[in-house]
């Protein structure tokens, strides 16, 4: 290992380390532009020189490797003059309009000519201009900004998957573009925007909305799919103005999907915002005292097997909780937290959880996906697949619709067939798993939401079984959840008691009159029609289905209006942080139980957040380790059955609109008329489909 | 010469000739697996001379699709090499060198020839699609300075009344002897050879 010393201090770092890195191991930052940590060193904004002893010259320290007895100075005259020699350069052609951009007070650019520029110019020429390119509805641009460092490009190329993103020209009129000026046709897209160290990427919804510090930044999490990726919300008042990612390594690494940043917009619409009861068929304002008379005045003296709950796929863990004491409170085991009728067999957490972890997808070396399109149903999860797939030696296969993934997969078939053939080993890849030493299999909602889920299930775990994905130290089971509430659903029990109904029995049970009662904690994804003659009581945050058809509107909070646990996919239970209150009469979820509790008389027994919590604590541990995956042993679970040939479909239709808050973005809705098509395109696929 | 209309229409679809497919295989063949790509710029070349001159959008696509290579990656190319176009040019692209020797030797008035012959000013192609005039440059030429590059040649030595007579015979379908205008024997003194005289060619 070589041994360097920079700015007089010694440090041994391993062979192939950058100057750069090994000066940051040391706690010595060197400006940069170009240089990002999880993309291609690219070497070309020459911010980072430094002082080489026996160099002629300064030497680019992104892109040169340390060698043994390096003496470096990062901080001497020589490193200091050439860095204030290229900022003087990327100003040049750099407009001066920080009042009018948007990166102002958020920009490297900006900061860092602060410590390495001049004051003052001495260019007398004309500056370059660039047209305005055209990047989708996410992406505004300005690209007189633009300093090239092609960040934006090798994020597009390798980590997005997407390489769509290029430079055109040479020297001084070299201009960044997306192929003929399209949208980016990925769902991270947006995380160009972070990347650009100037303003010439920046938000197109947020244009011209706010400045920075004039944002209250809460540390939350995202809900708009089961990956639970970490993020900031932005807001100022009683309005989220953005979110941005937050680093996790475990989860979203920095990254986070277009539709868990921009849906926000859809917070300010559609919400409900007072309580409204049905009268004469119409649903007419409230107040709270007249919908908690009105449900007590319709659970009175009704037997509790006539009441059923069902939580949606935005509901907190601890709103679930007291729901579920509640309807134990009233005699009801009627509960499920399964809207889309997921076969999950609720005995055992390696059963429904993602095992892997998605930082163990690194780990993995062989992988068979079924019934799911991660791309859609956890963007992240696909960005860490393909990550894995680019250091080589990981032969994917996918059982299901073919979509383009970013990555080249084997099509080993689309239903039961193909599923049956891998698990009796006549289908080769089964022999690829075998031979694999950490193999894994992804189960989608695509394939456990059918009929025969539960036998996909047994025979998803049969393969995990006789292909050795189950060893010590790693379990290759993995399900892939579209729904934020689902897992922590599961892990605290929101599930059909002893002789209780699933969604499909409570809908039916609706139908025939077996129940007269539905309790929706934001259960919007159901078949509502179905429901017509029972006594809905929707609990929510916004005008979606299952406000449509209830009797008793409870206006609740969104995720940034509360403070909220929930577990995603690989059974990690994370904090939501509320940011700004609920809107209008609008409470937090679990008060709203509570409060409706004591109405009925069957008081919760909790008045704070922490009681609740030390509640849930006890119904898994899972609540109790925050942020960390608390280990389960490998189980049996799901029934052994026939299996349909009908091929697995896709659970999401349109990846930009899944879910009530999504629905109401306009921001959404101009995504899916303009990018949408993307991966289930035919004519769009890059060649990756296999 | 007749006046056109199309020269400057985008054509609907793009498929290499099997003359092109036989030379691609060949070029393709010199790279090793997995570096198609390496091949792009031949493959431009011989996608420009079928397009007629330039790379339409289909023709770029179409390359990218044969080198498996996304297509930014190939417009990438295009806009970073003069020779390549990737938008419509006449049937003979003239460059002219106006770099420091070809300068100070008269390139001026060689480019006032040219425009005053064609009718265009530079970095415009004629009404008809014949020329399209472009400054270059320095095109390595400077002992033969001043010169332009037509199409694939190189016409040197030149003065106004040269540069005209090489653009005319374009004019009428015929193409003029490449290189030394003036006469002279390639880089040869103008006065004939002053060393050497005893050596003939290769001999010591």
């Amino acid at each position: 290992m070589p041994k360097v010393t920079i700015d007089g201090r010694e440090i041994e770092v391993e062979a192939g380390l950058t100057i750069l890195q090994a000066a940051e191991r040391l706690g010595i930052e060197i400006p940069r532009f170009c240089y990002h940590d999880r993309l291609s060193i690219a070497g070309n904004c020459r911010m980072c020189l430094v002082e080489v002893e026996k160099a002629p010259k300064p030497i680019a320290s992104c892109a040169w490797p340390v060698a043994e007895g390096m003496v470096v100075r990062t901080r001497s005259e020589i490193a200091t003059k050439a860095r204030n020699g290229v900022m003087e350069f990327l100003l040049i052609n750099h407009p001066l309009d920080c009042p009018i951009c948007d990166q102002g007070g958020e920009c490297d650019l900006q900061d860092q000519a602060m410590a390495y520029g001049r004051g003052f110019s001495r260019f007398g020429e004309h500056k370059r201009a660039v047209p305005v390119k055209t990047m989708g509805p996410l992406i505004r641009t300005y690209m007189t900004r633009c300093i090239h460092c092609t960040r934006c490009i090798r994020f597009a190329t390798e980590i997005a998957g997407v390489p769509e993103m290029g430079a055109l020209g040479r020297s001084e009129h070299m201009e960044i573009t997306t192929y003929l000026e399209g949208a980016l046709h990925s769902e991270l897209s947006a995380n160009v925007i972070d990347l650009c160290p100037v303003g010439a990427l920046t938000s197109a919804p947020y244009a011209y909305v706010a400045r920075p510090w004039e944002l209250k930044k809460t540390e939350s999490i995202d809900v708009m799919d089961a990956v639970g990726s970490n993020i900031r919300v932005d807001s100022r008042g009683p309005e989220v103005l953005r979110v941005l990612p937050r680093l996790n390594e475990e989860i979203n690494e920095e990254w986070i999907s277009d539709k868990t940043r921009y849906a926000c917009d859809g917070l300010r619409h559609q919400r409900l915002d007072r309580p409204y009861v049905r009268r004469d068929g119409k649903l007419e304002e409230a107040s709270w005292q007249e919908a908690f008379e009105t449900i007590a005045l319709r659970l009175q003296s009704l037997d509790g097997k006539k009441i059923a709950a069902i939580a949606g796929d935005l509901a907190d863990c601890e709103s679930m909780a007291a729901l579920k004491d509640l309807m134990a409170g009233l005699g009801s085991s009627h509960l499920d937290c399964r809207q889309d009728g997921a076969k999950l067999d609720p005995v055992n957490a390696a059963g429904w959880r993602f095992n892997t972890t998605i930082a163990g997808i690194e780990q993995a070396d062989a992988l068979l996906m079924v019934g799911t399109n991660p791309r859609w149903e956890g963007a992240l999860v696909n960005a860490r697949i393909r990550k894995r797939w680019l250091r080589g030696g990981f032969p994917i296969g996918v059982i299901g619709e073919a979509h383009d993934l970013t990555y080249r997969y084997d099509h080993l078939g689309e239903g039961g067939d193909a599923l049956r053939a891998v698990a009796d080993g006549s289908h080769d890849f089964a022999k690829v798993l075998k031979d694999a030493e950490r193999p894994m299999i992804v189960l989608g909602m695509g394939a456990l939401t059918r009929s025969d889920g539960a036998a996909v299930l047994a025979l998803a775990r049969k393969i995990a079984d006789e292909t050795g994905m189950v060893v010590e130290g790693w379990i290759g089971f993995n399900v892939l959840h579209t729904a934020a509430a689902r897992v922590g659903g599961l892990e605290l029990g929101f599930v059909p008691g002893e002789g209780g109904r699933d969604v499909e029995g409570i809908l039916a049970g609706a139908e025939g009159g077996e129940i007269e009662v539905v309790y929706l904690l934001g259960a919007d994804e159901i078949d509502t029609a179905r429901l017509e003659k029972a006594f809905v009581i929707y609990q929510g945050h916004h005008g979606d289905r299952g406000a449509d058809c209830a009797d008793v509107v409870l206006p609740g909070a969104a995720y940034t209006e509360k403070h909220a646990l929930y577990v995603n996919t690989e059974g990690r239970a994370q904090r939501a942080r509320l940011s700004h209150f609920p809107p209008g009469e609008a409470r937090e979820d679990w008060k709203i139980l509570r409060a409706l509790s004591a109405a009925l008389d069957k008081t919760l027994p909790y008045d704070t957040l922490e009681e609740l919590r030390a509640r849930l604590a006890q119904a898994s541990p899972v609540f109790a380790a925050y942020d960390k995956v608390v280990p389960v042993a490998w189980g049996v679970f799901g029934t052994e059955g026939t299996l349909d040939a009908a091929p697995f479909a896709t659970p999401i239709a349109d990846f930009y609109r899944t879910d009530p808050i999504s629905r109401a973005s306009a921001t959404m809705a101009e995504c899916a008329a303009v990018i949408a098509p993307g991966p289930n395109n035919a004519q769009e696929k890059t060649g990756t489909d296999g | 010469m007749t006046a056109t209309s199309d020269w400057r229409a985008e054509p609907e679809s793009f498929v290499f000739s099997d003359e092109n497919k036989a030379k691609i295989e060949m070029i393709v063949a010199k790279y090793p697996d997995g570096r198609q790509a390496s091949a792009v710029l031949p493959l431009l070349d011989l996608a420009q001379r079928q397009a007629g001159g330039w790379l339409p959008r289909v023709a770029i696509e179409h390359v990218a699709e044969v080198l498996g290579m996304a297509p930014i990656r190939v417009q990438e190319v295009v806009s970073f090499y003069t020779m390549l176009h990737d938008k419509p040019v006449g049937r003979h692209v003239v460059w002219v060198c106006t770099n420091i020797s070809c300068m100070l030797r008269g390139s001026d008035e060689v480019l006032e020839a040219c425009e005053a012959v064609t009718g265009v000013k530079l970095g415009q192609t004629t009404e008809d699609g014949m020329f399209t005039l472009r400054e270059q440059e320095c095109l390595g030429a400077c002992c033969n300075a001043p010169m332009v590059q037509i199409d694939d040649d190189y016409y040197e030595d030149l003065t106004a009344e040269t540069t005209t007579a090489v653009l005319d015979a374009f004019k009428r379908g015929e193409i003029p002897k490449p290189g030394s205008q003036s006469g002279r024997h390639t880089s040869e003194p103008e006065n004939g050879l002053t060393t050497l005289k005893d050596t003939q060619g290769g001999d010591s």
